[in-house]
């Protein structure tokens, strides 16, 4: 079983959903992403997504985008976010998902690049623009090496398309909760809850939902509905203060905490 | 470059159902998107095969664009190239001023097949946008253009034109500001407005269908061109030559002769300042295989996968990806891609304008710079037909810029 498969499976056994933060590499410089990490660990988050930064994320709402544009303004590489990985002791915190787009993997090379990506310690990858029908030869390298490549189903999905989707998914499905861009919204649309039972009857892989969430009462609305919560824009966004507004990074990584140990705590409230 | 085998001869029978030119092509987008280019591959097939809309298509491009332009014989840039005969096909005399409002008027006709409500499109020069505002002033569309915050300066004109058409311009200030930052906007916009609307991409780039759709759209240059050349000269051309950004009009020249294997495609690429990254944008010539925004072609990146930053004095050219048939043209040795720097093609704009009263769009003014270092090497009983893709109005006050001179 995957070290992302575990993590599900130990909290299926204990009720709680699954608290998944979103962090961009390398903003504002990779030392700050580890005590990020180490940080999001201690406060109890049960597995954290890693993003690369590209420069033209497509996917991505104005937040991430700018996260992106500073780490790349200071010259980061692919290569840095890897040793900077491999630095941390991966076994004992929850397990890494790098988020990184075809873009970058398909110049790296798919199995180069999926190899580096396990031996820095990372347990799956999320390729936002690989769709399935594409990503058959990184799914094989991925299974080969025991990273999980974690398939993503929209809203605007059809249900033939996520038969085809659930077919080779692994360790969690990304459920993305709207059509749109990644960042804060207030509300979810209806349409999502009816989705996720839908999908509850057609797999048996764990349902995370991403894109636009931010605050506890959204948490609480996904209740049996969904196994992880996704939490990108609204942590990067303490992050950038420490660019943005100068707040010091002590003081940015205390929000951040604080943030994580709220949405925490509203994935184990019942 | 190891080239152990020969590369089998360019088909014209491309793409293949996923979207392949050879290996290029394809679909690399978010999942979100995946079910719109389903639907819009589905109704590009059958609209093909309705003869009501080839009808449709065909009677507004004869009586609102005013095709099929001239191909036109530059008998005083001839004289003075001293060579082959040159031939110019008159883009510019198009309705809106250049070969984009084949591809518009090709979309929207879709759009309102799919019935969605709403149109959006990315652009450089502006000529496109433009275009796409025209399309929907003509048929009621709504209508939103995304453009960098460094193109609505260099191109002013073709900005107040889309807002007088009733168009909403959206400055992009992410990035370089410039096409390939507006590419980005719009699809980010159409990730959140996918149900009911459609983005009219304007060049042959973006994920399948994108790049067949504009292609197909713009081949009327190429035939056209085809069939006047057998009209005026009773032959076909020795060389056919058109600029390359993303490269809309090149496609749409050079596919038509795909298969005339005697004649001559030159695709001329934005040589920029000089060849180092960052002074041009030379897709073809300086760039690696790689993907960028929805498909794969050559890119300008770094050793990351990083997009570079490009430049070109033409804005319509200034981009760091090319349309993945291209690149399939490039690797089969069917089409020859060269460079053309800013110097050069500012020459040719004033050389075309004072030899033959004819004021090219800067992109253009690439593809007529290639022709006057050359054509003089030609015998004068062959021909060179240029794609003139777009007039120059536009670029008036850019050119008068670079130059240090005051309109």
């Amino acid at each position: 079983m995957s070290r992302i498969a575990e993590t599900f499976a130990r909290l299926k056994t204990s009720g709680p959903m699954a608290f998944m933060p979103f962090i961009t590499a390398g903003d504002p410089d990779l030392s700050v992403t580890g005590r990020t990490i180490t940080e999001l660990a201690k406060q109890g988050v049960d597995l954290i997504e890693i993003g690369f930064p590209y420069s033209d994320p497509i996917a991505d709402g104005p937040v991430i985008q700018a996260s992106y544009n500073r780490a790349l303004q200071a010259k980061l590489q692919v290569g840095d976010i890897l040793k900077a990985i491999a630095a941390l002791p991966t076994a004992t915190l929850p397990p890494l998902v790098a988020m990184v787009s075809y873009a970058i993997i398909f110049r790296h090379g798919g199995r180069k690049f999926a190899e580096a990506a396990a031996k820095a310690g990372f347990a799956g990858m999320i390729v936002p623009d690989l769709p399935t029908e594409e990503a058959t030869d990184l799914s094989a390298v991925c299974r080969e090496l025991g990273l999980d490549l974690i398939q993503l189903i929209a809203p605007t999905t059809t249900p033939e398309r996520t038969r085809r989707i659930l077919e080779t998914a692994t360790g969690f499905i990304y459920c993305i909760s709207v059509a749109g861009t990644t960042g804060a919204r207030t509300e979810l649309p209806a349409e999502l809850q009816q989705q996720l039972r839908w999908l509850k009857s057609q797999t048996q892989v764990p349902l995370a939902v991403g894109f636009g969430i931010s605050r506890p009462e959204q948490v609480a609305a996904l209740r049996g509905l969904a196994d992880g919560i996704i939490v990108g824009s609204a942590l990067v966004r303490k992050l950038a203060a420490i660019t943005e507004e100068g707040v010091p990074v002590e003081q940015a990584l205390a929000t951040a905490g604080a943030f994580a140990a709220e949405m925490v705590q509203a994935t184990r409230a019942s | 470059m190891p080239a152990a085998t020969t590369p089998a001869p360019a088909s014209a029978n491309v793409p293949d159902a996923e979207g392949r030119f050879g290996e290029f092509g394809r679909r690399f987008v978010p999942e979100t998107l995946m079910h719109a280019l389903e639907e819009l591959t589905a109704e590009y097939e059958r609209a093909s095969k309705d003869p009501g809309f080839g009808a449709e298509l065909n009677d507004l491009l004869k009586n609102y664009v005013g095709r099929p332009n001239p191909l036109y014989f530059a008998k005083r840039l001839t004289e003075h190239c001293g060579g082959a005969q040159i031939y110019l096909k008159r883009e510019d005399l198009n309705h809106t001023g250049a070969h984009k409002i084949n591809n518009a008027l090709g979309q929207a006709l879709l759009t309102l097949r799919m019935g969605k409500k709403r149109v959006i499109a990315e652009t450089g020069a502006g000529q496109h946008g433009v275009a796409t505002a025209t399309a929907c002033a003509h048929f009621g569309l709504p209508c939103v253009v995304y453009m960098g915050e460094e193109d609505i300066r260099r191109q002013k004109l073709n900005v107040f034109i889309m807002r007088t058409m009733g168009a909403e311009v959206r400055p992009v200030t992410s990035g370089s500001r410039t096409l390939r930052d507006a590419i980005n906007e719009a699809m980010r916009d159409w990730m959140a407005s996918v149900a009911d609307t459609h983005y009219i991409i304007g060049s042959v780039v973006g994920p399948h269908p994108f790049p067949r759709i504009v292609r197909d759209f713009q081949s009327v240059i190429g035939r056209e061109a085809r069939q006047q050349s057998l009209e005026h000269f009773g032959k076909l051309p020795a060389e056919v030559v058109a600029c390359v950004g993303g490269g809309s009009n090149a496609a749409g020249m050079f596919y038509p002769f795909v298969e005339d294997t005697g004649v001559k495609l030159t695709g001329i690429e934005p040589g920029g300042r000089g060849d180092k990254p960052g002074e041009h944008a030379c897709t073809l010539s300086y760039g690696v295989k790689g993907v960028l925004h929805g498909s794969y072609s050559y890119v300008l990146q770094d050793i990351d996968g990083q997009t570079q930053d490009v430049h070109s004095v033409s804005a319509g050219l200034d981009y760091p990806g090319v349309g993945p048939e291209h690149s399939y043209w490039k690797d089969t040795g069917r089409v020859q891609y060269v460079p053309v720097r800013d110097e050069e093609a500012l020459a040719a704009y004033g050389m075309l304008a004072r030899t033959e009263g004819i004021l090219p769009a800067l992109e253009s003014s690439h593809a007529i710079a290639h022709v006057l270092k050359t054509a003089g090497q030609r015998k004068p009983d062959e021909q060179i037909v240029v794609c003139l893709s777009g007039r120059g109005d536009k670029d008036v006050y850019e050119v008068a810029r670079v130059l240090g001179q005051e309109i």
